[in-house]
């Protein structure tokens, strides 16, 4: 991105004024490095976000943003339903409340060294992963209904899992105003036998250990320490969440004129939060997160079986899970007064303040886990919120490395034989039904989530407290 | 240019889906056959099962999304892939047969599953002699 296009505002945030018909200025947070590689299109899609009626504040990009659909991967934008602001399924996504999740094993590196191999394969055998894998829970209507309107509240009721998740899982699990009935037969019949299913893409589970600790009182907070193994799976709503993207887009693209909403790009297809079909998505949309939590939830129970099997001192206990596709309903300041906003995080995270009311008691002093994944081979981190960062970008952060080089280069770049066999070179193994996909997925083809995350540090959107490395990695 | 052919084309996270023919109802064809490249190579899909598919929209641009979206459920629902495609436009409908086999993760080596097709880069062109219909899927 030129930067002559932009106004630096400090050395980790560049403002673009409002021109043309933007309501609101659009900021970027990124250091010089990452700005100069950034793509134009990012410019153009903040950008345009800052067009869309009821937006207040400024229309965000996060360090990681990249090219989108219509909102840039990164976008953070909040709007305003009293000054007829609107809701986007683009700004959401299709993989609605896609997210990362992270669990204490109460294990040292030592612990798993020699049960590596039985592990790698315990997990791969377990858990579904990939193009048409399907879980082994089945949902009657009854049943789907049921999870759509509980999310990882009614997978625990279900007996995946453990009532103590539920406190350390956004919204207690259980995302309240979702609308089954909003939901499709046609999404609900994609998600049929999808429940419990990783997916694929840059979609994993991970067993990492803690290698650097950055900052010991929130870590101590955390619980946790240098050595430590912990699990983290990273996926979302599956087919239900992306056939109600689908449809959404459709429905708001066509319907945005009758709103009087001119849109600058067909992907930016929004309706007022309170018109039908506005109402109808938020109840859907808030379904498919519930479903992504569910998700997630069975995915976890799944990954304690294996490990009760395997290593039995293991004790899983969840860390935190956070969404980094959603629109919430949150209240900000805007001008000196709290107001209730409808927050969209497109590929960016939540990162709540301390004493902040949603979190747990435990963590309300130091504030909320920030889960950033980066790819297999380099990395992860955990970061916390900031109480600045309310103010520079509605407590929101950045979501992992984004990619630096398109699955189709990263193809004729690597064999995926290759990646594993490197990977394995340097103790971290990795288990995937396709070497294409692996190959797809190269640590090479990603950015360094280091960069992204020390401008997220630097910019005071998050701080860091632990990096975590892989050892072993099932991958879609 | 040849008649028919279809192309993969660079989207930062994603992927372009490219289909070209001397009529638009071929370069839909191909444009679904793009969309299997991304998942698995063409050519290891075998035409066993047979599935009609009908669809409408308001213009052009809008039906190639809609074709290809059908074709992501189709494929996420019944764990199929396509290989081989018959389209028929007419007045903004289209009606399809889609021929592919069940989803062999040991043959086809699947690489991503293709979550919905956008209208990210979407365009259906035509000059003299050829068709060109194009968009980027989120995978």
């Amino acid at each position: 991105m030129d930067t002559n296009l932009l106004k630096r505002e400090s050395e980790f945030a560049w403002r673009i004024e409002p021109h043309g018909n933007m309501h609101v200025p659009a900021i970027i947070y990124a250091d010089q490095a990452l700005i100069r590689d950034m793509d134009t299109k990012v410019y153009e899609q903040v950008t345009n976000v800052a067009t869309l009626p009821g937006i207040v504040g400024a229309s965000y990009a996060m360090p990681d943003a990249h090219w989108g659909y219509g909102f840039p991967i990164g976008g953070v934008a909040a709007f305003d339903a009293d000054a007829g602001g609107v809701i986007s399924a683009g700004g959401v996504g299709f993989d609605i409340s896609c997210g990362v999740r992270t669990l204490h094993t109460g294990l040292t590196r030592e612990d798993i060294e020699a049960a590596k191999t039985p592990l790698v394969e315990g997990l791969y055998y377990q858990i579904p992963v990939g193009v048409g894998s399907t879980g082994r829970i089945r949902l009657d209507e009854r049943a789907m209904d049921a999870m759509l309107a509980g999310g990882a509240r009614w997978a625990v009721e279900q007996g995946y899992g453990q009532v103590e998740d539920l406190d350390r899982t956004e919204e207690h699990g259980c995302m309240p105003g979702a609308m089954p009935q909003e939901v499709s037969d046609r999404a609900k019949k994609r998600q049929r036998d999808e429940m419990g299913t990783l997916g694929s893409g840059n979609h994993y589970l991970e067993v990492q250990h803690v290698a650097e600790i950055f900052d010991a009182e929130v870590a101590a907070a955390f619980a946790i320490q240098a050595g430590d193994i912990v699990v983290s799976i990273h996926c979302g709503s599956r087919g239900l969440g992306h056939q109600i993207g689908t449809e959404f887009l459709k429905k708001m693209a066509i319907t945005a004129r009758d709103h009087g909403i001119t849109l600058p790009d067909r992907e930016l297809a929004c309706a007022p939060i309170e018109s039908p079909v506005g109402k109808s998505y938020l109840g859907a949309m808030r379904a498919a997160m519930n479903c992504a939590m569910a998700n997630r939830q069975i995915i976890t129970h799944l990954t304690r079986q294996v490990f009760a099997d395997i290593l039995p001192r293991a004790r899983l206990s969840l860390l935190y899970d956070v969404s980094h596709n959603t629109c919430k309903v949150e209240e900000h300041r805007i001008d000196g007064t709290r107001k209730r906003l409808f927050v969209h995080r497109k590929g960016a995270t939540r990162a709540f303040g301390p004493k902040h009311s949603e979190l747990p008691v435990a963590l309300r002093q130091v504030g909320q886990p920030v889960l950033i994944g980066g790819s297999m081979g380099t990395g992860s981190y955990i970061l916390v919120g900031t109480e600045r960062g309310e103010q520079l970008s509605f407590s929101s952060s950045c979501h992992g490395a984004g990619r630096a080089m398109s699955r189709h280069q990263a193809t004729r770049t690597w064999r995926g034989r290759e990646v594993i066999s490197e990977l394995a070179g340097r103790g971290i193994l990795i288990r995937s039904p396709s070497m294409r996909g692996v190959a797809e997925e190269a640590p090479g083809a990603y950015k360094d989530v280091s960069a992204v995350v020390d401008a997220a540090h630097d910019a005071g959107l998050s701080r860091k407290v632990a990096r975590l490395e892989p050892i072993v990695c099932i991958k879609g | 240019m040849v008649s028919s052919d279809w192309e993969l084309f660079e989207h930062g996270a994603d992927i372009g889906v490219r289909g070209f023919g001397q009529t638009k109802d071929v370069a839909f064809e191909q444009a679904a056959m793009a969309m299997t490249a991304v998942i698995t190579d063409p050519q290891k899909v075998a035409a066993d099962v047979e599935v009609d598919i009908s669809c409408e929209a308001p213009d052009d641009e809008l039906l190639l999304v809609e074709w290809l979206n059908a074709l992501v459920y189709e494929m996420a629902t019944r764990h199929l892939l396509f290989g081989r495609f018959e389209v028929h436009t007419e007045n903004g409908a289209l009606h399809a047969k889609a021929w592919g086999e069940k989803v062999d993760r040991a043959k086809h080596e699947p690489a991503v599953e293709v979550k919905g097709a956008t209208y990210t880069a979407l365009k259906v062109r035509h000059d003299t002699s050829t068709w060109m219909a194009q968009c980027i899927v989120d995978v």
